[in-house]
């Protein structure tokens, strides 16, 4: 009998390493274990047995029964396993097929810029405001001492609207500065970007309409080297934190101080040159005008209730459109207007 | 403002150590931005003076010659030339091998009718001059050089006087002292840390006898000639300038024509001040009066246009007519001719936005228009006259008579600014002495005299201390100014419109339309285009009264034809699928208001495969939603001109009007050349801001299940979706949580005329569970009343 369960052992253990199917299992499992199974039929027989050898063979049978079931277990998660993998690898499919379309719009590039400029500046303290563009001249030119008869007046170059010349389109940001100072006492620190226009036909750098975007602080003592550092800080974050920067004397009539600013050229880097070429990005000039600032006029913040003697502020107008091409490398600004969606989807 | 960098070394302030880049640069930095700068020697290379040494017929030709010349080498080099004006021992211009001369023509050496020539003999064209440049030289064959001062082998840059540079200048317009080689002498020597020198005019004088014999002037137009300085000259001998003033006026690109209007050119580079010459001849009855022309006065100006004069236009007249525009042009009646004798000079100051006025109506801007328009110096009129009776004396062209003739109406008083070093300092973010800020002033020949700043008459920008600190600041170098960071209390943010601006743009983008930027202003055109009816409001739009052209000449009322234009180019463009939005202003007169309303509208528009009224619906239901507004109605439209009668829906939120959606009517598509389905959305975005729901505040889950219930019943064809939902909905009662329309069938066993439509309904109750006699009693309800209102029976 021990012969027997021994056979049934070597046997069982075998024949379980050879089935493949989860059916060969359960038949096996059958044969096996089963009611009229081999071991059942084996175990029948123990009666015959004597007192002394029935511990011994019973020993012996529950050991044989219970390698089978181990074994058993083990081929039924290792046949598990094989037909997973087996449904895996049919089901598997071609990564490269292009994924269900899914439209995503794109924002306007002009847009897209401007917003990077606007979050520069509200990290920075400033509040942005939005303002009319249908303008009084008051506010456009002669609170910003920009007298009668000065030549940024002329109807070639402003859109009016009424016969006295007092209601126009603006041509610049800048009266938002008045508006600004004329409804809040300082601090005041605000951005106003914005839609302006100018009778300029439409060509590769001009546009009768673009946008600008102002910035005004005004606070007791407040200085050109801060005005240098806000400067500083939007274009190194905007274009990068080695961007080298200059600044210039200039003239406009409502700052004075005033100042452009220039950024080194970032495609033939200062030298005006690109392989023996005028560098056709800053036409040879090594240096790209960023934007206009200054100090505000003394008689500018008096013609708003705001004492000069107390306070001082700084003032500066960029030209979006000049940085979003410098930024995105847009040669011309008709592009802009155009909106083919062929363009719009580069952004 | 051009300048070459020669006049200011030899006249100035010697800086001809300094490269040209670093001049420019400097300049740049300093204030007076450089536009662009030429080394004037560029276009010509290897182009030196040769001597002939012997000249000989071309052995295959009877035209041409074969020289021998001597440039300046060891060898002679043997040239073939077909001019026939060259002679053994002539100096030439010879072009060598591997030349270059203006215009990109490259010299090389080669054959000619068999016989080798190493280069080329040029004419005075070749080398890119005139014969204003040289007179008297014969232009028709080899410019011959005898005459020069050079010796074989010099570069004939030198001779011409191409060895200078031209930088070209920036003028800020507070600056009028820099439209002249002296303004820009001054900056450049300030720049550099140098003083310049100056000079002043001396006038010999003459015995030919006093101008007061002959002259008088009277300026009655007080407000627009401020001062009239005039000097006269008999004797005149009309020739040629010689070279060295030649080359100064050729360098600073004005064309060489007389010794006596070269001298007012020079004197106008030179001083900035524009000056002009009569021939005494034709000033009539030796009076100039300086007065407005009259209405119906004509004149014929130098370059020969007839021009039709106006009151408020300043004229130089005798006593019977003009024979000048003031400040812009002489006239053609008093022009120095060849056979002039007797010259007034006039050296005047204008008033600089009548001048520019004037030369802008009658479209002709000139150099010394240019120049008036800045508003010059009233001091400088009496120095310039000087310096061009110098000129006359030192070039010999005539006697210069006694006397001046100074009519002063208004000149500047001298102005004094007090120097604040401590103010400045506070406005620069500096610590810059008072003695730096003084030695400042003085390179810029700025007087202070104690604690006053003189302000010299040539710089009326100077009126603040403001103006001070920009003086001293730039001489300190902007870019030496300590950076520094502010810190202020203010909160950095956006208002809550331009936060909701930007949640729309992205909800736009997320549903697959791209933003769009179009011009405010419009062609009146587009009423029509839009088929907007004659008495539509929307027409009463503002006028640019000075529009560019009649395509931008009003503001528009609407934005749907902005974005109509740009789906046409797009469809031009064969752009398949195109989705677009834009959030940009309208512009609403106001009557009683000098200034419009000016609301923003978001517009969407679309065409292409799967465009329909409701994906678009949908995708403005989603917006809205994303953007919390209230619940939105859609009311058929069949009314509004622009859309398809039957695909149009008007947009009401909370009883109001906020916009249209639609199918555009195939009529206006066709009007932008679209031959496609087109949907568009104009939107109030100004008014949807005003109708947002209030915060969301948490409403507890559902502890209890709801039931879901689908009803499917026939009803008239004109019956509406919403009809239908208003009904269910107000017939269900509070146990009615959601409705969804899934279907609408019509055909098999739908009689005609019909439809069927398919709700699905959600019942809950927030206490109980339902029962099925609950649901059962809302769904009976339903069916009635649907059958009572609307005559729809259960399918």
């Amino acid at each position: 009998m021990k012969q027997q369960l021994e056979n049934i052992r070597q046997q069982a253990l075998s024949a379980l390493d050879s089935a493949s199917s989860p059916e060969a299992l359960e038949e096996l499992r059958v044969r096996l274990l089963g009611k009229k199974g081999e071991l059942t039929t084996v175990l029948k027989q123990m009666g015959k047995l004597s007192p002394e050898e029935r511990p011994v063979m019973g020993q012996l049978a529950n050991s044989v029964r219970a390698a089978i079931e181990e074994k058993l277990e083990q081929r039924k998660a290792d046949i598990h396993a094989a037909v997973l993998e087996a449904k895996l690898k049919a089901e598997a499919v071609d990564v490269t097929i292009p994924g269900e379309a899914v439209a995503l719009g794109h924002q306007h590039p002009m847009n897209m810029v401007l917003q990077e400029i606007k979050d520069i500046f509200i990290g920075m303290g400033y509040q942005v405001i939005d303002g009319p563009e249908v303008e009084l001249a008051s506010y456009n030119f002669t609170r910003l001492n920009i007298e009668e008869g000065h030549p940024s007046r002329d109807r070639s170059d402003t859109f009016y609207f009424t016969d006295d010349d007092s209601v126009l389109l603006r041509t610049q940001t800048s009266p938002m500065q008045i508006r600004a100072m004329e409804n809040t006492q300082p601090p005041i620190c605000i951005l106003a970007p914005g839609r302006v226009y100018r009778k300029d036909e439409a060509d590769a750098t001009h546009s009768p309409m673009f946008h600008q975007i102002e910035g005004l602080v005004v606070a007791e003592n407040v200085t050109m080297g801060d005005l240098k550092g806000a400067l500083i800080t939007m274009i190194r974050r905007l274009y990068r934190d080695d961007a080298v920067i200059r600044f210039r004397p200039h003239h406009f009539p409502f700052t004075e101080p005033s100042c452009e600013t220039d950024m080194r050229c970032h495609k033939c880097h200062g030298t005006g040159e690109v392989d023996g070429q005028v560098c056709s990005t800053c036409h040879g000039e090594g240096w790209i005008e960023i934007l206009g600032a200054g100090m505000v006029h003394p008689d500018v913040l008096r013609g708003c209730g705001i004492d000069p003697e107390k306070y001082s502020g700084f003032a500066f107008g960029i030209g979006l459109e000049r940085m979003a091409m410098s930024r995105l490398r847009i040669n011309d600004l008709r592009l802009i207007f155009d909106n083919d969606i062929r363009f719009l989807n580069q952004f | 403002m051009k300048l070459n960098r020669k006049w200011i070394n030899e006249d100035f302030v010697d800086l001809s150590a300094v490269s040209d880049r670093e001049y420019v640069e400097k300049l740049t930095i300093f204030g007076q931005k450089v536009e662009t700068w030429e080394r004037m020697d560029s276009e010509i290379k290897n182009v030196v003076v040769g001597k002939v040494l012997s000249i000989v017929r071309h052995e295959n030709s009877d035209h041409m010659w074969v020289c021998q010349v001597d440039v300046g080498k060891d060898a002679p080099v043997q040239i073939v030339t077909g001019a026939q004006n060259v002679h053994q021992g002539d100096l030439v211009p010879a072009a060598l091998h591997n030349s270059r001369l203006p215009g990109g023509v490259h010299i090389t050496k080669g054959k000619l009718r068999g016989v080798e020539s190493n280069g080329m003999l040029c004419s005075f064209a070749e080398l890119g001059l005139t014969q204003n440049d040289l007179p008297g030289v014969f232009a028709d064959g080899i410019w011959i050089l005898n005459g020069e001062d050079c010796q074989p082998g010099d570069d004939i840059n030198c001779v011409i006087g191409n060895d200078d540079t031209v930088v070209d200048f920036e003028i800020t317009n507070n600056r009028p002292d820099c439209y002249s080689i002296i303004g820009l002498a001054r900056e450049s020597a300030a720049a550099f840390g140098k003083t310049m020198r100056h000079h002043t005019p001396v006038v010999h004088g003459s015995d030919a006898g006093s101008m007061y014999d002959f002259l008088d002037v009277e300026v009655p137009a007080t407000q627009l000639c401020s001062r009239y300085s005039s000097r006269m000259v008999a004797n005149v001998k009309i020739a040629p300038s010689p070279k060295w003033l030649r080359q100064r006026l050729r360098a600073n690109g004005v064309r060489p024509i007389n010794n006596i209007v070269d001298i007012t050119n020079y004197v106008m580079l030179e001083y900035g001040q524009p000056m002009h010459a009569f021939d005494y001849r034709y000033v009539s009855s030796g009076k100039i009066i300086v007065r407005e022309a009259l209405q119906g006065e004509t004149l014929t100006t130098l370059d020969g246009n007839v021009r039709a004069l106006q009151p408020g236009m300043l004229v130089i007249a005798d006593e019977d007519k003009p024979i000048g525009l003031a400040g812009i042009m002489g006239g053609e009646n008093s022009e120095i001719l060849d056979d002039t004798t007797t010259v007034v000079f006039e050296s005047a100051n204008f008033n600089g936005t009548s001048i520019r006025q004037t030369a802008l109506s009658l479209g002709m801007r000139t150099e010394s228009s240019g120049k008036f328009e800045k508003n010059l110096d009233p001091m400088m009129t009496v120095p310039a006259v000087q310096r061009a009776c110098e000129l006359v004396e030192l070039l010999q062209c005539g006697d210069v008579l006694d006397g001046i003739i100074d009519v002063i109406n208004q000149v500047p008083q001298p102005r004094t600014i007090p120097l604040e070093p401590e103010r400045i300092n506070a406005l620069l973010g500096t610590h810059i002495s008072r003695e730096d800020m003084v030695s400042y002033l003085k390179l810029l020949e700025i007087p202070v005299e104690g604690d006053d700043i003189l302000v010299p008459s040539f710089r009326p920008d100077l009126n603040h201390t403001a103006d001070i600190a920009e003086e001293v600041g730039r001489s300190y170098g902007y870019n030496e100014i300590p950076t520094t960071d502010l810190k202020l209390s203010t909160q950095g943010g956006c208002s809550a419109y331009m936060l909701l601006e930007n949640k729309a743009g992205a909800l736009c983008r997320s549903l697959g339309y791209s933003e769009i930027i179009t011009y405010s202003f419009v062609s009146p055109t587009i009423f029509d285009q839009i088929r907007l009816p004659a008495d539509s409001p929307l027409r009463h739009a503002l006028k640019i009264q000075n529009p560019l052209g009649e395509d931008t000449s009003i503001m528009r009322t609407i934005a749907l034809p902005s974005m109509l234009d740009i789906l046409s180019r797009n469809n031009a463009y064969h752009n398949k699928s195109v989705k677009l939005y834009e959030m940009a202003k309208i512009y609403l007169p106001v009557d009683g208001q000098s200034l419009p309303e000016e609301p923003k509208m978001l517009t969407l528009g679309t065409y292409g495969a799967g465009e329909s009224f409701f994906t678009l619906k949908g995708e403005v239901e989603a917006i809205l939603t994303g953007l919390r507004i209230r619940k939105a109605s859609y009311t058929a439209v069949s009314d509004n001109p622009s859309f398809h009668p039957g695909r149009c829906a008007k947009v009401t939120v909370d009883g109001v009007d906020v916009g249209y959606i639609g199918q555009v009517h195939p009529l206006v598509a066709a009007n932008y050349g679209i031959d496609a389905e087109v949907y568009c959305a104009e939107l109030s975005f100004t008014k949807l801001f005003s109708l947002q729901l209030p915060d969301p505040v948490y409403v507890p889950l559902p502890k209890y299940p709801g039931v879901s219930r689908d009803l499917s019943f026939v009803c008239d064809e004109t019956v509406t979706v919403a009809q239908a939902e208003d009904v269910i909905t107000a017939a269900a009662g509070k146990l009615l949580r959601s409705i969804r329309l899934f279907d609408i069938y019509r055909g098999a066993g739908i009689p005609a005329g019909k439809k069927s439509m398919a709700f699905s309904l959600e019942l809950r109750a927030d206490d109980r569970t339902l029962t099925d006699a609950d649901s059962e009693s809302v769904i009976s309800k339903v069916l009635s009343a649907l059958e009572k209102q609307l005559g729809a029976v259960l399918r």
